[in-house]
């Protein structure tokens, strides 16, 4: 009775009868059965898979095969390239977009007519699809009619033929697509800052470097930070701009475990990558997360 | 209170039990990818629908995704498609996991082994000594080339000066070299040949392997599984060479063309020459999309520097489902597919009839300008493997030429050598 009494006697949980704890597993039980069911199961039984030697195309049982998958992923050649194309996709995509990001946020961070108009318009493209976005820059490359070149006057300069000119065209598309969301980010980082710092600083006669070093870095990198750690993680998995710029030109990690999962049907290898790819993303953002903590003590 | 919640389960299962039930046996699902031929074909069966009351409907889903949807499906061991209307090199993969219905019997009961060409129901239906399938869409890589340029009397001219023999359609490879270098003239914004150079799946592969098999070379022994001296043999790294070569005069940005690059090159008169399946071909023929339509000319993929002479298949054969509810319709609808008057208004609608009497006919023939190096193609055509490892011998295929292709990394020879390596691997030599 103790509990009912917490509900609105008026209600209709409490006219039924219901307590606050029914009320909160009702709540509670669909999302953790939705979880277990669409997360956790599949998550469990590609582990297992991945130590077996299975391909879901075939009327064969899976065979336990020990670690001999991850052995043979890891000591392919192909394999490691595939990372090393995924890593310099981060660096240059992820990298490009902290700059443009935090420095389209310091512009913004002052008042000047139409800014909540100028700010919308610079955080369309994240907003649009990235299939849409990867059709359209690869319209845009057209060597023959893309307004790039012909802006750039560089002829017919090939930007996604070869795999290192298409893995700079796309990370260029990425980092267009999400340097706002890091905009987004740092510009609420921005406008936390306390005014007072910085009319402290003024009456110190502190220079301008001086302050955006001691003041503004330091209290905005948190934010940063976060941003840092959700676009790599999603920049390591990147799938749909490489797919549809550049297809295997720039054969990211995720492009190559699609392959691998859904064309080779090599289910129980795929599950191996998948699990390499996963433990990957886990060690950079425990890193990461490691450094925001720091720079949250700070 | 108690009346309401019972109506509403029995309302809800009844709706359940309906959605659960499987389709009447008066309708029959066809799967296949989004290509015109899946539009004649849908045009084809109203006609059996008409003829039968038993309806059919013709399910597609674009090109990229075909493969992966139909074996999505099939492993899910689904019943959502009856027939499918699947690639070649899908054989022994979906044989070996049970998916498709054998069907041996059906073949030699109903004759289809002495009426359908012997190269279609080779390499569409048979795998380990067992048929899996019907040849529903005849196919293969031929090339279409522009009349108008090939007939110029300067070009004529100029062609004869430079090397020696008069501009017509190639009689060879090499000549077909020569043609593209001739017509590759990229500061007129004129290329001489439009490849299939895409990684995606097989397109690569086809062109390459056409013309491996044109050099007299071959992918290794489908029997044994023997690769090494076969695959990287001295013929086959001058045709992979000859396919570099020939990747030079195509036009910028070229590393990622398949059917739709290719045709659209043409269409926009940028090549000289295109490769392409014979299921595109309708559309270069028609005026509404290629302007060039009365000038382009097409012809069969010429034979090698030895005499080899091959084209590399396309096309599909149709399979029934293992785990259809309505095997039967489906047998029947088979039987009704594989009739000479079927196979004729097949082809008369846009259909590739692998139908040896249809398509030796001369009408057949004199139907479309392109027909006869259908016909012509159609004897001399060879195909992939069709392991059941076939998709990762695609992609080890095309990770190990393409970048030799396109950039010219490395050496024919050792980009065949890695291949053998791959190859060897997959296949557990």
């Amino acid at each position: 009775m103790a509990v009912l009494a917490t509900l609105d006697p008026r209600s209709r949980a409490a006219s039924r009868g219901w307590s606050d704890l029914t009320i909160r597993n009702a709540f509670i039980f669909p999302t953790i059965i939705f979880l277990i069911v669409f997360n956790i199961f599949p998550l469990v039984y590609s582990l297992g898979l991945s130590f077996t030697e299975f391909r879901a195309s075939l009327n064969k049982p899976p065979e336990f095969i020990g670690l001999q998958n991850y052995r043979e992923l890891l000591s392919d050649p192909g394999i490691w390239e595939n990372f090393t194309i995924t890593a310099q996709y981060v660096i240059i995509s992820v990298g490009g977009q902290m700059i443009v990001g935090f420095g389209l946020a310091l512009l913004l961070n002052r008042s000047f007519p139409l800014k909540g108009l100028v700010t919308t318009l610079l955080l369309l493209p994240m907003m649009l699809s990235p299939a849409v976005v990867g059709l359209f820059w690869k319209l845009l490359y057209d060597p023959s009619w893309g307004p790039i070149n012909y802006a750039l006057g560089i002829g017919k300069f090939e930007w996604l033929s070869h795999p290192t000119n298409a893995l700079f065209a796309t990370a260029l598309t990425d980092i267009w697509m999400w340097a706002p969301f890091v905009m987004l980010l740092a510009l609420a980082g921005l406008s936390a800052v306390p005014q007072h710092l910085y009319e402290a600083a003024e009456i110190d006669r502190a220079g301008s470097w001086f302050t955006f070093t001691r003041i503004t870095l330091p209290l905005v990198s948190p934010l940063l930070m976060i941003a840092l750690i959700f676009r790599t993680m999603e920049a390591f998995k990147t799938f749909d701009l490489p797919f549809v710029m550049s297809t295997a030109s720039v054969e990211t990690v995720a492009i190559r475990l699609y392959q691998m999962a859904f064309q080779g049907w090599d289910t129980g290898l795929s599950s191996a990558l998948a699990y390499i790819v996963l433990i990957v993303v886990l060690a950079i953002t425990n890193v990461y997360v490691k450094y925001l903590n720091k720079a949250k003590e700070r | 209170m108690l009346h309401r919640y019972l109506t509403g389960w029995v309302t809800a299962a009844g709706i359940s039990l309906a959605a659960a039930m499987p389709a009447s046996a008066q309708e029959l699902t066809i799967f296949w990818a989004e290509w015109d031929p899946a539009n004649y074909l849908q045009e084809l069966v109203n006609e059996y629908t008409e003829e039968t009351g038993v309806v059919v409907t013709v399910e597609t889903t674009p090109w990229p995704d075909f493969q992966t949807k139909t074996f999505a499906e099939l492993n899910a061991r689904g019943d959502a498609y009856d027939m499918v209307v699947g690639d070649s090199q899908w054989l022994g993969a979906a044989s070996t996991g049970g998916h498709y219905v054998d069907l041996t019997d059906f073949v030699t009961e109903n004759g289809v082994d002495k009426t359908f060409v012997p190269a279609t129901l080779q390499y569409y239906s048979l795998y380990d000594g067992k048929y899996w399938s019907i040849p529903a869409e005849g196919d293969a890589n031929g090339w279409a080339y522009r009349k108008d340029w090939f007939e110029d009397p300067a070009e004529m001219a100029a062609f004869k000066e430079k090397y020696g023999y008069d501009l017509g359609v190639p009689q060879g490879f090499n000549q077909l070299i020569d043609i593209a270098e001739f017509f590759h003239r990229p500061d007129e914004n004129r290329y001489g040949v439009a490849l299939y150079t895409q990684t995606g799946y097989d397109a690569m592969a086809m062109g390459v392997e056409q013309t491996i098999f044109t050099w007299g070379g071959d992918l290794g022994n489908y029997e044994t599984g023997q690769v090494d001296g076969i695959l990287n043999s001295p013929q086959n790294v001058e045709a992979l060479e000859a396919y570099r070569k020939l990747y030079g005069f195509t036009p910028p940005n070229w590393t990622q063309a398949f059917f739709l690059e290719n045709n659209q090159a043409f269409t926009e008169g940028l090549v000289a020459m295109a490769m392409n399946y014979f299921a595109f071909f309708p559309a270069l023929a028609n005026p509404a999309i290629n302007p060039h339509a009365e000038a382009t000319g097409y012809f069969a993929n010429p034979p090698g520097p030895n005499g080899h002479h091959h084209a590399a298949l396309g096309g599909q054969g149709i399979s029934v489902v293992e785990y259809s509810q309505n095997k039967e319709e489906a047998f029947k609808f088979l039987e009704w597919f594989i009739r000479e008057d079927v196979q004729w208004r097949w082809a008369e609608l846009g259909g590739y009839t692998c139908h040896a009497a249809v398509l030796s006919s001369p009408e057949f023939i004199a139907a479309t300008p392109y027909n006869q190096a259908f016909a012509d193609s159609m004897e001399i055509v060879k195909d992939f493997w069709a392991v059941p490892v076939f998709a990762d011998m695609l992609f080890q295929m095309n990770d190990r030429l393409h970048p030799y292709i396109t950039t010219g990394e490395g050496t024919a020879q050792e980009a065949l050598d890695a291949l053998v390596g791959d190859w060897n691997k997959t296949l557990g030599n």
